[in-house]
């Protein structure tokens, strides 16, 4: 049964790295571009929803939506400022300008909201049945695997069902003959920035909620095991950013449950070097046979 | 006959290279129009232009009697133009019906049906394989998914480059025959061709690209008689 909870608190954290690794994934394939700065979004969401919940005295059904429109506006703002203008500029600028905006979220977050750590009221708190709870069974566990699976199931559809996101694909593909097609290119990554900075939102929220501690740096550490879930799955790949975090998710549990707590972060890199040389294109990275 | 293109004192550049020199041609209604040249003439550049994908330093170009100098690319298929680029650039990872979808991705999602029943009667080999991965068909499958995919948004003016690149004989026949069709039901074609042979037999007029600038223009039958382009674009002496 103690296996049972491990298990239980591996899933659900994997399910918050899957939906940060959705953000960073869907960034990549079309943008080809690394956003360093999306786990320091979910940091944002995190506080917006709190003053939201604290000092507005707004319930949850309003912060939480109110912490995804402050994210997408960020989001599609970081894009149009600092991403944009350098779209033509090589790979390393953009990653370094990514890295610095991270920064930047990181100092302002400080200077508005102070390093002192806020204590998170759990947005998704609900009683369950002692028969559930001795499980290792949390409400936020629930809500978190949930949310993860209806976002996985939504954005998929809408990847492969919708005009718009077809036209995503296509500009993952080849963005100057999406543009000959009629696809605007910059307004279909601004609503990628959109989308991504949205489901950041939805993770700082869950993240929040199950480790209530909300700070500056908070983003950080998840963005970076995230950005690992996407290229364990196989960046550019969301199927592969859903079970990349939930196997990350897992294999922390375990490591941290069964070897040792300061070994786990190790052995997740360690894992995922070894899944990177044996497939350097990730668990479900894309490889497309292609005839010429 | 009233001019469908008009390109007037065209000057490209890549960075510091003038790639386009004071290039000008029109293409007619109903007419086949051919540019021909060697490799690194400035073919592609000239269509790429037309298209909006580059932006000319110089020059205008008239579409319908309208500037589009500055019409971004994805605006200009709206005008009525359709380009199907070089080295064809399919959607590879998606289906054969997707991407004639995103062919018609500028025009109202109740015309494209239709649309795509015109394409598929016209090329039967891509309705067998509308469900398949489009990198998986044949190079020549290929180019009529290019093909077909142009002519989705229903162009007045179509924009072949190179659409015999690493084909067989045969296939090169094939879609030389298709260009003639469409022609015939009213589409206007300007065509860039390295087979300069297959170029003249199926344009009315055409001009010779030479590094940046039209070297000769004509009528496409007399070009081909030509002795200067006979012995540097048919391989005759």
């Amino acid at each position: 049964m103690v296996f049972f909870s491990y298990l239980i608190s591996g899933i659900s954290l994997g399910s918050v790295y899957a939906i940060i690794a959705l953000g960073y994934t869907m960034v990549y394939g079309i943008a080809k571009m690394l956003n360093f700065a999306h786990g320091d979004v979910i940091m944002v969401g995190g506080y917006v929803c709190y003053c939201a919940l604290s000092y507005l005295n707004l319930p949850a059904i309003v912060a939480v939506p109110l912490a995804m429109i402050a994210c997408t506006a960020l989001g599609v703002i970081i894009e149009g400022l600092a991403y944009r203008p350098l779209r033509q500029a090589g790979s390393l600028a953009v990653l370094i300008t990514a890295i610095g905006v991270s920064y930047f979220l990181q100092n302002g977050a400080q200077l508005i909201w102070s390093a002192t750590p806020k204590n998170f009221a759990s947005v998704v708190h609900f009683d369950l049945p002692e028969s559930m709870t001795s499980l290792g069974l949390s409400s936020e566990a629930i809500v978190t695997v949930a949310a993860c699976i209806v976002i996985m199931v939504v954005l998929t559809l809408f990847v492969n069902k919708t005009k718009l996101g077809k036209a995503m694909r296509c500009c993952s593909e080849d963005k100057g003959a999406a543009q000959i097609m009629g696809i605007n290119v910059n307004r279909t990554i601004s609503m990628t920035f959109a989308i991504g900075s949205a489901l950041a939102a939805i993770a700082g929220v869950l993240l929040c909620s199950a480790y209530p501690t909300l700070q500056p740096t908070t983003g950080s550490m998840p963005g970076i095991k995230a950005f690992t879930a996407a290229v364990f799955g196989g960046i550019g790949s969301i199927p592969g950013a859903f079970l990349g975090g939930l196997l990350l998710g897992i294999i922390e549990a375990m490591a941290k449950a069964y070897i040792s707590t300061n070994l786990a972060n190790t052995i997740v890199f360690a894992v995922l070097i070894i899944v990177l040389l044996v497939r350097p294109t990730g668990l479900l990275g894309k490889y497309a046979p292609e005839k010429v | 006959m009233s001019n469908l293109l008009k390109v007037d004192n065209l000057h490209v550049y890549y960075g510091s290279i003038h790639a386009i020199k004071g290039v000008s041609f029109e293409v007619n209604e109903g007419e086949v129009v051919t540019l021909i040249g060697a490799n690194g003439a400035g073919k592609s550049t000239t269509l790429n232009t037309v298209a909006g994908l580059l932006k000319p330093k110089q020059g205008t170009i008239e579409f319908e009697g309208k500037n589009i100098v500055g019409v971004p690319a994805h605006k200009t298929v709206s005008h009525g133009m359709a380009l199907c680029p070089e080295g064809r650039r399919i959607f590879l990872q998606m289906t054969v019906q997707e991407n004639l979808e995103m062919g018609g991705y500028s025009r109202p999602n109740s015309e494209i049906e239709s649309s795509m029943a015109d394409v598929y009667q016209r090329f039967p080999r891509l309705k067998e394989r509308y469900k398949q991965i489009a990198g998986t068909l044949s190079g020549g499958e290929q180019q009529m998914l290019a093909m077909g995919r142009a002519l989705m948004s229903k162009p007045k003016l179509l924009m072949l480059d190179e659409p015999s690149m690493g084909l067989a004989p045969i296939l090169v026949e094939q879609i030389f025959d298709i260009v003639k069709e469409l022609n015939h039901s009213g589409v206007t074609i300007l065509l860039v061709e390295q087979n300069a042979r297959m170029a003249l037999s199926v344009a009315h007029r055409a001009y010779v690209l030479e590094t940046g600038t039209i070297s000769m223009s004509g009528d496409a039958h007399e070009l081909a008689e030509d002795d200067r382009v006979r012995k540097a674009y048919l391989g005759e002496s």
